[in-house]
């Protein structure tokens, strides 16, 4: 019987984002705060 | 419960009341999924990572403004959704790059010029060299001596007359004519070495 020669597909390694993006997402988050007055949104960053 | 069995929904509501952890266990739960579709779009790492970050400040933004997010228990395809349509913005400005054309009035090439010789040129000066070498070879030993060695080895009469064990007048006079037997031959066999 004829020999498979076809190589086995290597796994994929799963690509995750940089520690600190994820990092600068999460302290985002905790700076903004929206206020929201009537129709109008305001959008504060605090330090 | 634990935070990592918590479903999406109910993490968003959470999220929107307040607890900050709750977005962190969004991140944790979608980051891989999320990071891979966008790397599968646009392949590179820092673009990647660019666009992840775009996408969850996107989404801390609708969340916390309370408005636009209404797909109960569907967070990932939300998410995945604002990725592509930021990848697409981001593709779509960067094809307007404006490209120049070539028209009667004006030539890209009038500006930047290739300062490498073309092939023609340099089948020319290769040619010119090949017949000069020829006709230096017709000319008398003595002279022919001196004639190299000031402008092929580029030596000093000075030097040359010290090799050649003869005065410096003898250099400059075998030297004169060398050029002019050079002349005499060109002329003679109605040689062209302009190109």
């Amino acid at each position: 019987m004829a020999k498979l020669y076809s190589d086995r597909k290597l796994a994929t390694k799963k690509l995750l984002p940089k520690k600190e993006t994820i990092q600068f997402i999460l302290q985002y988050s905790k700076a903004l705060r929206v206020v929201k007055v009537g129709n109008l949104n305001f959008e504060t960053i605090a330090n | 419960m634990a935070k990592s069995q918590i479903p999406d929904a109910l993490l968003v509501q959470m999220y929107v009341s307040g607890d900050e952890a709750a977005l962190a266990t969004l991140i944790k739960r979608h980051q891989a999924r999320l990071y891979n579709f966008i790397y599968s779009k646009v392949g590179d790492r820092d673009l990647a990572d660019d666009f992840f970050q775009d996408t969850f400040i996107k989404v801390v933004n609708t969340l916390k403004s309370g408005s636009f997010y209404n797909e109960k228990g569907k967070f990932l395809p939300w998410i995945m959704r604002i990725a592509s349509n930021l990848i697409v913005d981001y593709f779509r400005k960067n094809k307007n790059i404006k490209m120049q054309r070539d028209t009667d009035e004006f030539s890209i090439f009038s500006i930047i010029k290739d300062s490498e010789p073309g092939i023609e040129t340099v089948m020319i000066s290769n040619q010119i060299n090949f017949d000069l070498s020829k006709i230096i070879e017709e000319l008398p030993e003595d002279q022919k001596q001196v004639l190299i060695m000031r402008y092929y080895n580029d030596m000093s009469f000075k030097e040359i007359a010290e090799i050649t064990g003869t005065s410096l007048n003898t250099c400059l006079g075998r030297m004169r004519y060398a050029i002019q037997n050079l002349r005499k031959i060109i002329e003679k066999n109605q040689i062209s070495l302009t190109a």
